[in-house]
């Protein structure tokens, strides 16, 4: 067994998952390309949309897809950076705005 | 410990690999990278067997079309990526006599495009002779392969735009990105102001704009360890990016894969990028674009008059597989009937949307 929970060389195996579930990975794969296909949001659009999400799930995998995706595309490491942060500013500010339901409770509970 | 490793490799890179004396400026050493265990072991196919596989082998050509002649390795840069091993230390440069005997054949050739390439072709003495002379020859499309940055190393080639223009050649420029950090990475600091003061002077000329004869196409390639994106795409966005900032017009961009060989195959092993960039390329393999790759309609020639099935195979060496191997023997029935020499860095040619010195294939 690997003594690491992720391991980069798996990424390349993502395609095997359609192994013990035919239907349901050959029917998630066609979706997923058809998400990032060119359409009302250019690809170029979606690869950043991507990056951002895949830092706020933190998956190491997606990361490691989505810069060389952006790269692929002629992506600056400015417009990459500036996705990841979108994505940390709504992950921070979900916890924040449950400050307001503290404050609600701090208040219903206090004379 | 990577980014050390990246280091040396821009501190090196002022020199080629032959003046460096280093290994991989042995083409058999590079051979035996793109024959090594990755592929021996049957981890990844070999190319042979993965066009079997589609019933393309053996790969043979079809009409000749290109004859891309390469007139020296002597460049005014040193780029981290070039499959050339080019630098201003290479002296292999192709003599008069030589540029006689493919005259010779370009007066009786059927090919429809004639493309000069290098190194810098125009450091090459007798490169204007050559051009004049080749320009008489009444051939459809006459490219020259110009870097772009040379136009302004010096004096003596100010005038080029004007020279290109006069001949009616067809100029392919290399422009690795429409920003400055990522074509100064890939080609070395100050390369991307020159380049685009010397694409402003070929407009001036008439170079590149909408409704122009005057062809001027770009070349991307990726600077780095991935493939290329859609070159439709890609296209969209340096048309935006070079208008809206420089006022910049050109026709067509190409996107060219960067293959593993030469200097960018010493790039990938250096910074461990070598087993998922193979991985990358046959993962995209497509058997569309091994129909129209560009060896099965090219003839590439050395500076020193050999002939190969395309300019890669010229710098690992793998010379034309048919009795006739030399300009100076050139014969077409002959060459037509050979079989194409591949091995790994072939995958680079067909991977997604394929890959020539004329852009994408599929």
């Amino acid at each position: 067994m690997a003594n690491s929970y992720y391991d980069p060389a798996d990424l390349r195996k993502f395609g095997n998952i359609t192994e013990w579930s035919e239907e349901l990975g050959n029917k998630f794969f066609e979706y997923y390309g058809k998400v990032f296909e060119e359409g009302a949001l250019s690809a170029r659009e979606k690869s950043l949309i991507a990056l951002a999400v895949a830092h706020v799930v933190k998956c190491p995998y997606c990361i490691d897809a989505y810069t060389k995706d952006g790269l692929q595309r002629g992506i600056t490491k400015e417009e990459m950076m500036e996705a990841v942060h979108a994505g940390a500013a709504i992950e921070s500010g979900a916890t924040l705005v449950h400050g307001v339901q503290m404050m609600n409770k701090y208040e219903k509970l206090s004379m | 410990m990577t980014q050390s490793i990246l280091r040396d490799i821009k501190k090196a890179a002022k020199k080629s690999l032959k003046a460096r004396e280093d290994e991989l400026a042995n083409t058999q050493k590079q051979l035996e990278v793109l024959n090594g265990e990755l592929f021996s072991s049957g981890e990844l196919p070999y190319f042979k067997d993965k066009i079997a596989k589609s019933g393309q082998f053996p790969l043979k050509p079809k009409t000749l079309e290109v004859l891309q002649i390469n007139v020296g390795y002597m460049c005014n840069q040193v780029c981290a990526h070039c499959h050339v091993d080019a630098g201003p230390d290479r002296k292999e440069i192709m003599t008069r006599e030589t540029m006689e005997q493919c005259l010779e054949v370009i007066r009786n050739t059927g090919a429809h495009t004639l493309d000069l390439t290098g190194g810098a072709p125009e450091m090459n003495p007798d490169f204007r002779w050559f051009v004049e002379e080749a320009s008489k020859a009444g051939i459809k499309d006459f490219i020259v392969r110009s870097n772009l940055t040379i136009i302004l190393a010096n004096k003596k080639y100010h005038d080029l735009p004007e020279f290109f223009k006069k001949h009616n050649v067809h100029v392919v420029s290399s422009m690795p990105h429409y920003t400055r950090g990522k074509t100064d990475k890939q080609r070395g600091d100050g390369v991307f102001d020159k380049s685009i003061k010397a694409l402003q002077m070929l407009n001036e000329v008439g170079y590149g704009k909408p409704d122009s004869d005057l062809r001027l196409d770009l070349v991307y390639n990726p600077s780095g360890a991935f493939l290329p994106a859609d070159q439709t795409a890609m296209e969209r966005d340096f048309k935006k990016a070079l208008k809206e900032d420089f006022d910049i017009d050109f026709h067509n961009l190409f996107a060219i894969t960067n293959l593993p060989i030469s200097r960018f195959l010493d790039y990938l092993i250096a910074s461990d990028n070598y087993e998922d960039y193979m991985y990358s390329l046959v993962e995209a393999y497509n058997p569309t674009a091994v129909e129209n790759v560009m060896c099965t309609n090219t003839i590439s020639v050395s500076w020193d008059g050999w002939l190969y099935d395309c300019d890669f195979n010229q710098m690992l060496d793998l010379k034309v597989a048919s009795k006739v191997k030399h300009i100076k023997d050139y014969n077409d029935d002959v060459l037509n009937n050979r079989e194409i020499v591949i091995s790994q860095h072939c995958y680079g040619c067909t991977a997604g949307a394929g890959s020539s010195c004329q852009g994408t294939v599929a």
